[in-house]
């Protein structure tokens, strides 16, 4: 759907279903946030269960990504704002939110600065802080095809770098590149500079109070499991999944665990 | 870390199997596949959850195959079927319905001339076909309806280079895709990706499965080409009733090309690929670069002695290596590693002369078929084009004595020899 947020159009993809913006909050809300230069299509396979599981499932592509309008925001604090009025263009009271990487960011902060808004937290690929090495921000600012070629090598396990996509015929690395390569110029520096300026310290998240999940690969190169570890270990409750031999590409490298995960955090059986 | 074309042609796509670990690729040789519970079953019919269900839309077999030659070919993934021509006319029919129009060169190979020029208007879809090299005629084509550029890499018979880079940015300009058949040069010759191709397909019964044992296609999709933005693909930017209304750009950014292709293509015309040929065509895949360096190898020895002979036995040799060849320096730029081991030369006599020459030879087998490891000969004139008179057959840029040759991998002195047999009996005839 399109919709306007903050003076802007934004694309949200439905999880392949078409409600009307009004209906959205007429069932549980779970927003799946991506990470930097990426958009919604990232999260296809799990959010396709959700919305044809009893939620409505909201998709954004970020301000300044994929089929959303605007600028690209400077800021997860900013980001996390936009979040909020995401919300409120749906008339959402309060939602799941579930984030990658720099969207997991995003998920957290939201969590913090409207925390009405928010029922539960899935963090997925997800470090507190998330610092960017300047070799990669010097490139996604000189020399963006470096730098899509930098994280596609740092973003998948050694096996994963050999393909085995559950998903059959599609080519995992492929995808990812050409996924990035389709963002608009500039969209990546501001996507890194954002993660790599979020100051927030592991000792403010006391102030949660929800339920919240992380799910790590063990074989994260960007997001190291220590770091999701220590993440989990600073927020009062939750919950530390691992998925084996995942990199930091999760929903593509584990989409199946990446799934269940969610399900069990946030549609358990009754 | 991002592993590079020869380690790729090995590993690419396969993950040593868990249960076992068989190192080599399993044959899948199953219909269908057990769901685990209700809830996965339904899971994978709506594509929640990947997996295989039946085997004429997936396989884990020629799973592997795909994302293998998407690999090599620096793309988002790819479908395996059962010939070169499902996958041309998967492509198409994935693009496209009545009332649309092709612009192709006119250098193509003659199952592909068919498809466009006879078969495909039955079912409302019309070609123009142009000088490969005329970039004005491409232009010039072009029709509101227009929804698809389609050329080969080297094109038939001339070895014309397709110039990928102006015929792409002919195309991009008017909201159209390039389709390349790469089945002469593989992805070991030339990324058309990388070139500016939006879609490639390949008879995999050639250079990629390369022993002459099984047939096979591949289309492999860039997911550069923004089909919403285009604002002709109705396939695949707007909703399918066929699956529940699935809009296939909103649901890939990159593959809706392939989902479309998988999802109506192999589920409605249904042209897969058999696991065993799959699995023969991963085989030959895993020496793609050591096979085609040695093909090219023995070309360019061949290719220099049959041209050492012009003026005598030999009339003329086509092949972009020749300085002569229009498309010489075109083929130096885009094809650095060498452009073909097929190729054809004229005898100098006319048709009993051919017909001599390919009954003398011992080591060239006389077949209709190119890309294998053993080297293949045939004469247009007395098999393919048998009934075209002499005259006809020029027009059709075919000379009576037109030789067509496929460099396998024996001993080029070997090769040359047996060449050397047939001009003798040639010159006798």
């Amino acid at each position: 759907m399109e919709i306007t947020v903050a003076g802007q159009s934004a694309y949200v993809y439905n999880g392949g279903k078409t409600p009307a913006p009004a209906d959205i909050a007429k069932q549980p809300v779970v927003v799946f946030i991506h990470g930097a230069q990426q958009d919604h299509s990232c999260w296809t396979l799990q959010s396709r269960w959700f919305a044809h599981h009893g939620f409505s499932a909201v998709v954004p592509d970020l301000p300044g990504h994929g089929r959303s309008g605007g600028e690209p925001l400077t800021s997860v604090e900013a980001l996390a704002d936009w979040i909020a009025a995401l919300l409120d263009a749906l008339g959402v009271e309060k939602a799941t939110l579930v984030g990658h990487s720099m969207g997991s960011l995003v998920a957290l902060e939201t969590a913090l600065r409207h925390p009405g808004r928010v029922s539960r937290l899935a963090l997925i690929g997800s470090a507190l802080p998330m610092p960017v090495a300047d070799v990669l921000l010097d490139a996604a600012q000189g020399n963006e095809p470096k730098a899509v070629a930098m994280v596609n090598g740092w973003s998948y396990s050694a096996t994963g770098q050999m393909g085995g996509n559950t998903v059959p015929g599609l080519w995992m690395l492929g995808m990812n590149k050409r996924l990035m390569e389709c963002q608009k110029p500039g969209v990546f520096h501001i996507d890194l500079a954002a993660c790599n300026a979020y100051a927030r310290g592991l000792e403010s998240l006391a102030a949660l109070d929800l339920p919240v999940m992380v799910v790590a690969g063990s074989a994260d190169r960007m997001t190291a499991l220590k770091a999701s570890r220590a993440l989990a270990g600073a927020i009062r409750g939750a919950q530390l999944h691992v998925l084996p031999g995942s990199g930091h590409a999760l929903m593509a490298e584990r989409p199946d665990g990446v799934l269940d995960a969610l399900i069990g955090f946030a549609a358990p059986a009754k | 870390m991002s592993y590079k074309f020869d380690t790729l042609s090995l590993h690419a796509g396969q993950v040593p199997d868990s249960q076992y670990g068989a190192r080599a690729q399993p044959i899948y040789l199953s219909s269908s596949f057990v769901f685990k519970d209700a809830d996965q079953a339904a899971s994978l019919f709506n594509m929640e959850r990947g997996g295989h269900v039946y085997s004429r839309i997936s396989n884990p077999t020629n799973a592997v195959l795909e994302e293998r030659i998407a690999a090599l070919e620096g793309g988002v993934g790819a479908v395996a079927v059962a010939s070169g021509q499902a996958a041309m006319h998967l492509a198409v029919a994935t693009l496209m319905g009545a009332g649309s129009h092709i612009v192709a060169s006119r250098s193509l190979y003659g199952g592909s001339h068919n498809l466009l020029e006879y078969t495909l208007p039955r079912f409302g879809i019309t070609t123009t076909f142009v000088d490969p090299r005329d970039i004005d005629a491409w232009k010039n084509a072009i029709r509101p309806e227009t929804r698809l550029f389609f050329g080969e890499t080297l094109g038939n018979p001339g070895l014309d280079v397709l110039d990928i880079p102006k015929v792409s940015a002919l195309a991009h300009e008017h909201g159209l895709p390039l389709l390349v058949d790469s089945t002469f040069t593989t992805p070991y010759l030339v990324r058309p990706f990388d070139l500016g191709a939006d879609l490639v397909f390949h008879s995999a019964t050639k250079f990629l499965g390369g022993h002459g044992t099984v047939i096979g296609g591949l289309v492999v999709d860039s997911g550069a080409f923004d089909w919403a933005a285009s604002g002709k693909f109705p396939t695949l930017a707007e909703p399918y009733d066929g699956f529940h209304g699935m809009n296939f750009a909103e649901e890939s950014t990159v593959a809706a090309f392939l989902l479309r292709a998988r999802r109506e293509g192999l589920r409605d015309f249904g042209a897969c690929l058999s696991p065993m040929n799959a699995f023969q065509i991963l085989q030959g895949m895993e020496t793609l670069p050591l096979r085609m360096a040695r093909h090219i190898d023995n070309t360019r020895k061949v290719v220099t002695h049959l041209a050492s002979l012009k003026g005598g036995a030999v009339e003329s040799v086509v092949h972009p290596d020749l300085p002569e060849h229009p498309d010489h320096e075109l083929a130096k730029q885009l094809l650095p590693k060498g452009s073909s081991s097929v190729f054809t030369f004229n005898l100098a006599g006319g048709r009993a002369a051919g017909r001599k020459f390919i009954e003398a030879l011992k080591v060239f087998s006389h077949l209709a078929n190119v890309g294998d490891a053993k080297s293949l000969v045939i004469h247009p004139a007395s098999t393919t084009h048998f009934r075209m008179s002499d005259a006809a057959l020029v027009a059709a840029g075919i000379h009576p004595g037109t030789i067509r040759l496929s460099i396998g991998l024996e001993d080029p002195d070997d090769l040359i020899e047996d060449i050397n047999r047939g001009l003798s009996a040639a010159a006798k005839a």
